[in-house]
């Protein structure tokens, strides 16, 4: 399903500030896995995340998805396969369009340029009924701009727009971390749903290292630009928190003494 | 009487300059400075083909070639990165010399003796006076304009456009080639403007070369008189507030120089003084509630 080989990515080559933030980096998927990604501050996470959606293009390596190889394609012919929710709630929506506006652009992405009506009729009630199926009222607020809305709001809007054209990969990028824990909460209870429903292939980015053992089918851990872990199966069943510190203790060779790292919930 | 109906005449007519300002610096959120150089090359296209006596063939070249400048411009800022200003700067002072070009090196040339479509629409209209039917010539081109740019923004593909002004790093997530957006929604923005000179020279009798510059900031005056008159953040209510503001704008302008209060050259001074006035607004409204909070301690 997604295939990453050797990737590399080394920010302001040649200068003081040179920063290798993916160091020949591998990883395979197979369809219908849901990876939990930790890793401490600036290990990578989100620059591979970048790396996938072609926010850049990689120094060396190659990465191909659903067997087409998108090493060189552009990022927007990317998300045509990729849904990506970020961290931060204001990132993934339109502030002044209204929900269904938002809605509809992400539908659009199974057609081209069109000249028809942005919204149909049965589009709008198809929109409805899966806002309804989230069971936050949404449904009801098609016409306010998203702008208004609340930050688990409009990660629950995000998330439709990420998952209403099924995509290949979906990618969280710690999207609940802005919120407060109620509201993270049901936004994990909607994503799990959500994934299950459509078995995608997924990787989330957490902090919480519980929830990472948690959630999902396997668990890798990123360190300085590199996979350093990755578990599955009975092993990842039995794995406890501690053990996984210490694991990350002695294979980065330096203490996991992150502040923003929830070692419990 | 007649003041009035020249102020509605000219307001309708730049009505549809305020709306591709209103497109360009609301819709997509860009400074687009091409708008001097696309207004002053539609002038002169529709002035020249008017002159070779096809007016309404003018007007369509003028849009097009409007369309094209905004082209150019979305071209330098999406794909070359030049910052949008500078894009827009770049454009508007080559079209000064493609313009010249254009009337042949002449920085002037009058249309004055020529069939146009207001002369078209005498002959359509002779009930009415002259001045009326300018009136109705001017509205007419601001209606439809209004009607195409609400249908356009409301497909999905304008849907696209208005969602690159507002976030453009969700559009990119969308799938949606936000660089072609950007610069689709510069071309109808510039192709509006280019319209709207085009029916100006036919209007006025005469095109120059220098007829742009200030332009912008009558469009941007007109824009922002409009979002203060009309207080609904919508998109049909902002394209047709962008056109009531031009109107009430040259009210404006016809009421400081029609009575003497200042000279008829004055227009752009008045123009940057209700726009400087409008930006304004919100840092003084800090400033009061700041000195109110101020007063309330030391109360
Ligand atoms: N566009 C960029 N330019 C320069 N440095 C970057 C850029 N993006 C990320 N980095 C650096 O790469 C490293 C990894 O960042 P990131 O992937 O965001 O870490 P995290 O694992 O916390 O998500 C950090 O040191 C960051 O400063
Ligand atoms: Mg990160």
């Amino acid at each position: 399903m997604l295939d990453i080989k050797n990737l590399s990515k080394t920010f302001a080559p040649g200068t003081p500030n040179e920063h290798k933030a993916l160091d020949n980096l591998s990883l395979h998927l197979d369809k219908g896995e849901f990876v939990t990604i930790i890793g401490s501050n600036g290990a990578g996470k989100s620059t591979l995340f970048n790396a996938i959606c072609g926010t850049f293009i990689a120094d060396a390596g190659s990465i191909t998805l659903n067997s087409t190889d998108i090493t060189s394609v552009p990022d927007y012919k990317r998300s045509k396969l990729i849904g990506r929710v970020f961290q931060d709630p204001m990132k993934g929506t339109a502030p002044n369009l209204t929900i269904e506006e938002n809605i509809a652009l992400a539908y659009s992405r199974r057609k081209s340029f069109n000249l028809s009506a942005a919204i149909k009729k049965s589009e709008r009630s198809f929109f409805r009924e899966k806002l309804a199926s989230f069971g936050m009222g949404l449904e009801d607020r098609m016409k306010t701009k998203v702008g208004l809305l609340s930050g688990g709001q409009r990660q629950v809007v995000t998330m439709l727009m990420c998952t209403i054209v099924t995509p290949k990969l979906l990618l969280l990028d710690e999207h609940t971390a802005a919120l407060d824990p109620a509201t993270s909460e049901k936004i994990m209870e909607i994503t799990n749903s959500v994934i299950s429903e459509n078995n995608l292939t997924t990787m989330m980015i957490t902090h919480n290292i519980n929830s990472a053992l948690k959630t999902g089918t396997r668990t890798i851990m990123m360190d300085s630009g590199d996979v350093i872990l990755d578990i599955k199966g009975d092993e990842r069943e039995n794995m406890s928190l501690s053990d996984l510190l210490n694991m990350y203790n002695s294979k980065s060779n330096k203490q996991f003494d992150n502040d923003r790292i929830l070692l419990s919930h | 009487m007649s003041l009035v109906l020249g102020a509605l005449q000219i307001g309708f007519i730049l009505g549809m300059l305020a709306i591709g300002i209103y497109i360009s610096f609301r819709i997509l959120n860009v400074p687009d400075l091409t708008a001097e150089g696309s207004y002053a090359l539609g002038l002169v296209t529709s002035a020249v083909m008017t002159v070779a006596g096809h007016p309404y063939l003018g007007l369509v070249a003028a849009t097009l070639a409007g369309m094209a400048a905004g082209c150019v411009t979305g071209f330098l800022s999406t794909k070359l990165k030049i910052a949008p200003i500078l894009a827009g700067i770049i454009t508007m002072s080559s079209l000064y010399t493609i313009n010249l070009m254009i009337m042949g090196g002449n920085p002037n040339i009058s249309v004055f003796d020529c069939d146009t479509v207001f002369r078209a629409a005498y002959k359509l209209l002779p009930m009415f006076k002259k001045e009326v039917v300018k009136v109705i010539v001017g509205a007419v081109f601001a209606i439809f304009c209004c009607g195409v740019v609400i249908w356009f923004f409301r497909t999905g593909i304008g849907l696209s456009i208005r969602a690159v002004g507002d976030n453009e790093d969700m559009v990119r997530a969308s799938s949606i080639n936000a660089d072609f957006a950007k610069t689709l929604g510069l071309a109808i923005a510039n192709g509006l403007i280019a319209l709207c000179g085009g029916v100006y020279a036919q209007y006025i009798g005469n095109a120059d070369v220098s007829a742009g510059a200030g332009m912008l900031i009558i469009g941007l005056a007109s824009v922002i008189i409009g979002e203060v008159i009309i207080v609904k953040r919508s998109l049909v209510w902002g394209i047709i507030s962008a056109v009531l503001g031009s109107i009430i704008y040259r009210g404006i302008i016809t009421v400081v120089t029609g009575f003497h209060f200042l000279p008829s050259y004055s227009t752009k001074l008045v123009s940057a003084i209700i726009v400087a006035l409008a930006l304004a607004v919100p840092a003084v409204k800090e400033r009061i509630s700041i000195m109110k909070k101020g007063g309330a301690k030391n109360a």
